[in-house]
């Protein structure tokens, strides 16, 4: 870890001020000299390793109190970026109207990270790629663009098979942001020129020729709220993974069905730990849409999920049970009781 | 009594509660780097980043400039150290490959530098700092990869003496009349204790004092005084606590002496804490291993034939070894065995003991091969065992002291519930869960060690005992205390335990599973030298010895049948005779068979462990059974452990609290070993790559829900005068097997791979 200024910020202009003067054009928001601390539960982390160096941290806590609701409406749903995990995940109406939210909160990290780890931050976490987290490798275009890929014939199992580059294959670890990206979330966004909003889908960037650059957002920018509409009590998060808890996806997703009279009127399905980003699986749903649901359907939706998948040395795997991991969860979505 | 603490049956002494439970529990106990130091710097390491090659350069100017950096030292200033030998050779060491003696690289994460500064922080930033050019080689990363060399073990590993076989192996297996023949593999793991690979070194003048979490400190004393160049009479080791070692720290690593001698040069105390992937790189490893196993049998389930052949990596620099094929050629009858080990060199540090070194590996081979041997013969893998259990090992035909294999079977089968198997692979099932059982034997040599110990008693009953044993978390403080206090009729509140110092009477390596049978029964033997004394005072014409042995009372009424006839002692009468204040008796206990320098290699941090099947007329070993439930999701292909159960026999059960927690840890452990831990190595580069906790799995609470240890009666009057059999590895040997076995009968798949994850299974 390097030495570090700290501060505090006690409103969002305050911080979005000193994130902003901390960006330079030439790098990347993530090497910004000035990098927001909210749970700290990946910045602490990857500063200890060394491969985040902010001179400065702002600490963004302080705007809690405005940025921390829960706020489930009749005709939508409204988190803000601030609120805990745990608090998300133990919420009532969460749990019976969103439970592929919930359960995708339940099934991440541990009970401690989870206490601390905010929404915002989570959807921000960066790749477990043991070879991005490690400075002693030099090859890694994420942390030195350019630099090639170690990951690429190296140990890959729990690398992606979707959305990945012959630059980069590091999977987008996180659970919460596939149940968002199902559920056409929008998120809301603080910045220089007060709030704007825009899909959740549109936050994040696939590697390509920048695996560098992992989202959308400008300079100074800080996401303040994420905003569902509808309800979607018929939704789940199934997750597959080495050990009953605390531990990363090797396949997950995240389901949500608007079924009436046995035909599927709407559906959703993302994929988690298959892919270099929060991925929405629209071939599948186009699978589903109008049909009257049997396992042959749920099959057809979970090979369309994985057409374009791509394995290496490693993980190929992950293609047949990410199939396996879609095409269980849509039945038990389908099961549900609501 | 509750769970945590079993009723005591025959042989088996008090479940009472830990000893450092409390000091444990409040923070209070005071590990090696918790150990306060007079105005220290702090040490930080950099290691390479390349496995082989050489260092062309250092750039430190960028290292230099952070505040509160004193020094960094490089092979270029480094302390001048002499060479240490390998345990195995006659020396101390776990790894000859010392760096900082030259710019080469011998394998990844090689100490390069170390960063002397005012603080923990400015030492990790400058090391940060440091740039280094390499020209970097091609490495060797393990089996299969290019270059590596392979051998046999046997004229190269000075411990590995024979490769056991007897009768005609060739030709009982060629007529033999149902045959199994495959291959196993395990993978490379890392200890990976909680405690880091810290050491702290401190100078009183030309007295230097290390804090290091040791599971041997006369080892560690003698061998940093080796490389140092000084009297080891000059180093003085403290640990009073040890935060896990399970094999890691028996042998001395290279960064003691390092650490000591830039103290040495500082004038000033070190303190070196490293980080958890430095430890994957600094300390040693069990290396991966395969196996083929042919078994012959005839149709009625005898064992006619068994060839165990293993491989197994080290480095280039050093033949380490486990060969557990004197385990596994002896294990169950059978006329006709052979057995080869050999190893294979590679570009990596050299591995060492691990829980179980030799046992986890071989067995997980010979427990799989006997469950498709039943699967052949159509039998119950029980039975199986039961008609190949034997009284003596069949290589030289020695008696085991006892045995109690088949009872453990039977109790654990029973507690497991095996009699509801269906026995058909994948005919059981639970809604999205295919379950499936299995079991193994589990076996550990009863091994001991020469070790002193010194007592000393005071008329109001108040008791010291001091030996240089270890409390690696098995419970070492709790027993001793119980053992003095059991001997001289103390109350055990009375009795304070001191370990863990080397200035203490040497005990042996906290290693092979020793430590129990070897410290106990010293202190046994000391304590009786003590009541022998009081007794003399008291009745100066008698003869003592036998009428000692048996006496409990010492200001108490003797509670057992021989101890009746006998006047308990009155304590204050004794000292009063005496006309002492203190009695203290310090003595040097070595086990029957101990070769004639025991004593001296005692002193001298040398380890003379006998037992096992190294005796001259008779095999020594603890036994269990161990059943597993796996479950496996017909849809994520998950696989899960809910229930454990294991029944383990092992003489003289000193404490069932402290036994039955260390047989739960090692039942948890094997199954981690079989279906979480493994070390991924990079082929191209021979590093590790998965080196923290994040990557390297090891089971969380929601992995083990169901863990049962079932505690067996047996007494065994030939092995120590504790009458105690090592435990504290036995459990976490025959769960891979256990596990693999019960993945074949949840799905019909044999894997002979460890550890198994959910991609190898199809169903």
């Amino acid at each position: 870890m390097r030495p570090f200024s700290y501060q505090r910020a006690t409103d969002p202009d305050m911080a979005v001020q000193a994130l902003s003067a901390a960006a330079a054009a030439n790098k990347p928001l993530t090497q910004a000299s000035a990098q927001p601390l909210a749970g700290g539960t990946t910045l602490i982390d990857l500063m200890k390793l060394d491969v985040m160096r902010p001179a400065a941290i702002v600490d963004i806590n302080p705007l809690a109190q405005g940025w921390s609701e829960i706020s489930p409406g009749r005709e939508n749903l409204r988190l803000g970026a601030l609120a805990k995990m745990s608090d998300v995940a133990a919420h009532d109406e969460i749990q019976r109207n969103y439970p592929v939210i919930a359960n995708s909160l339940k099934l991440a990290a541990s009970a401690q990270l989870r206490n601390m780890a905010t929404l915002g931050g989570n959807v921000m976490q960066r790749t477990r790629c043991s070879y991005f987290r490690d400075v002693s490798y030099e090859n890694c275009n994420k942390r030195n663009p350019g630099s090639g890929c170690a990951a690429m014939d190296g140990i890959n199992r729990m690398h992606a098979v979707l959305g990945i580059s012959d630059q980069c294959i590091a999977t987008y670890p996180g659970d919460f942001a596939q149940a968002l990206i199902a559920l056409d979330a929008t998120v809301e966004v603080t910045g220089k020129s007060g709030t704007r909003s825009m899909p959740f889908a549109e936050l994040h960037k696939a590697p390509g020729n920048t695996p560098e650059i992992e989202t959308t957002l400008q300079p100074g920018e800080l996401i303040s709220a994420f905003l569902i509409s509808g309800r979607w009590p018929r939704s789940v998060y199934l997750k597959a993974r080495d050990r009953q808890s605390y531990e990363f996806a090797l396949s997950s997703t995240a389901v949500a069905l608007d079924v009436q009279d046995g035909t599927i009127r709407d559906a959703r399905v993302a994929l988690g730990g298959v892919a270099t980003v929060p991925w929405r699986a629209r071939e599948a749903e186009a699978q589903l849409k109008g049909q009257k649901f049997d396992d042959g359907l749920a099959q057809r939706a979970a090979d369309a999920a994985f057409a374009e998948a791509k394995g290496r040395q490693h993980n190929s795997f992950k293609i047949a049970l990410g199939k396996r991991v879609v095409a269980r969860a849509l039945q038990q979505a389908v099961m549900m009781e609501i | 009594m509750t769970a945590a603490a079993p009723e005591p049956k025959a042989n088996m002494g008090k479940p009472v509660p830990r000893y450092d439970a409390a000091a444990k529990v409040t923070g209070r106990a005071t590990y090696g780097s918790d150990m306060p130091l007079d105005n220290p710097a702090y040490a930080f390491l950099v290691t390479s980043a390349i496995a082989k090659g050489r260092i062309n350069s250092f750039d430190l100017d960028d290292a230099k400039r952070v505040r509160g950096v004193i020094d960094i030292v490089t092979h270029e200033n480094a302390p001048n150290l002499n060479e240490s030998k390998l345990f195995s050779n006659g020396g101390y060491a776990g790894t000859t490959i010392q760096p900082l003696k030259s710019t080469d690289i011998a394998h990844d994460g090689q100490i390069i530098a170390v960063v002397i500064a005012e603080s923990y922080e400015a030492a990790r930033e400058a090391a940060n700092r440091v740039k280094v050019s390499y020209t970097a080689a091609t490495p060797s990363a393990s089996f299969d990869s290019p270059g590596t060399t392979e051998a046999a073990a046997k004229g190269q590993n000075a411990q590995f003496k024979e490769d056991p076989k007897v009768g005609d192996f060739a030709k009982a297996f060629d007529e033999a009349e149902v045959k199994v023949d495959a291959s196993y593999e395990t993978p490379t793991q890392h200890h990976n204790p909680m405690e880091l690979f810290s050491t702290s070194c401190a100078w009183m003048g030309d007295t230097l004092v290390i804090y290091e979490p040791s599971q041997y400190v006369h080892g560690l004393k003698n061998g940093v005084a080796e490389q140092l160049g000084i009297d080891a009479d000059k180093v003085r080791v403290v640990n009073p606590y040890v935060g896990g070692g399970f094999g890691s720290r028996g042998s001395t690593t290279p960064r003691t002496a390092v650490i000591a001698g830039i103290a040495r040069r500082l004038n000033r105390p070190i303190k070196l804490v490293p980080t958890r992937d430095q430890g994957f790189t600094i300390a040693t490893y069990r290396a991966e291993t395969r196996h083929e196993v042919k078994l012959g049998a005839s149709r009625d389930g005898k064992l006619v034939a068994l060839r165990h052949e293993g491989a197994e990596v080290s480095s280039r620099a050093d033949p380490y070894c486990v060969g557990g094929t004197k385990t596994t050629t002896r294990l169950y009858a059978c006329p006709n065995v052979d057995s080869l080990v050999s190893i294979v060199r590679a570009d990596r540090n050299t591995p060492g003991f691990m829980r179980s070194p030799p046992e986890v590996p071989y067995l997980f081979a010979l427990e799989s091969a006997m469950d498709e041997l039943a699967v052949k013969l159509n039998m119950d893998p029980i039975e199986l065992r039961r008609i190949n259990d034997t009284t003596n090992e069949p290589i030289g035909g020695k008696p085991y002291t006892s045995r109690s294999l088949m009872a453990c079977f039977d109790e654990a089968a029973k507690a497991f519930g095996w009699a509801q198997r269906s026995a058909a692979p994948k005919s059981m099932s639970d809604g999205d869960w295919l379950i499936g059982y299995g079991c193994a034997a589990t076996c550990y040599p009863t091994q001991m060690a020469p070790s002193a110990a010194r007592v000393r008693l005071q008329r109001d009953g108040r008791t010291r005992v001091e030996i240089a044993g270890h409390e690696i978390g098995t419970g070492a403080y709790t027993i001793l205390a119980q053992t003095a206090a059991e001997r001289l009729g103390v109350p055990l509140e009375k009795v304070a335990v001191f370990i863990g110092d080397s200035d203490l009477p040497p005990g042996p390596v906290a290693g092979g599973s020793n430590s129990t049978a070897s410290t106990c029964s010293a202190v046994m033997m000391v304590c009786d030298q003590v009541r022998q004394r009081l007794f003399k005072a008291l009745m100066p014409n008698e003869s003592l010895t036998d009428k000692a042995k048996e006496t409990v009372g010492m200001g108490q009424t003797p509670s057992t049948q021989a101890a009746k006839g006998d006047r308990p002692i009155d304590l204050e009468k004794a000292f009063d005779a005496l006309g002492v204040g203190v009695v203290e008796e310090y003595g040097e206990w070595k086990p029957e068979g101990a070769p004639q320098d025991s004593f001296k290699a005692m002193h001298s941090g040398h380890p003379r462990l006998v037992g096992g099947a190294a005796m001259k007329d008779k095999i020594a070993y603890a036994f269990g059974a161990e059943f597993v439930e796996v479950r496996i999701n017909r849809f994520t292909h998950e696989i899960r452990a809910p229930r454990l159960v294991g029944a383990f026999a092992a003489g003289r059960i000193m404490n069932p609290r402290t036994a039955r927690s260390q047989l739960m840890g090692g039942l948890i452990w094997g199954m981690s070993s079989a279906l979480l831990e493994a070390t991924e190595i990079d082929a191209r580069t021979a590093r590790y790559v998965n080196d923290n906790f994040a990557d390297y799995l090891i089971p969380v609470n929601a992995d083990v829900p169901g863990v049962e240890v079932i505690l067996l009666s047996e007494q065994d009057d030939h092995i120590n005068p504790a009458g105690a059999k090592g435990l504290g590895e036995l459990a976490n040997v025959g769960t891979n097997a256990a596990i693999c076995n019960a993945i074949y009968h949840a799905t019909g798949q044999r894997i002979r791979k460890l550890p198994v994850r959910l991609e190898n299974i199809e169903v």
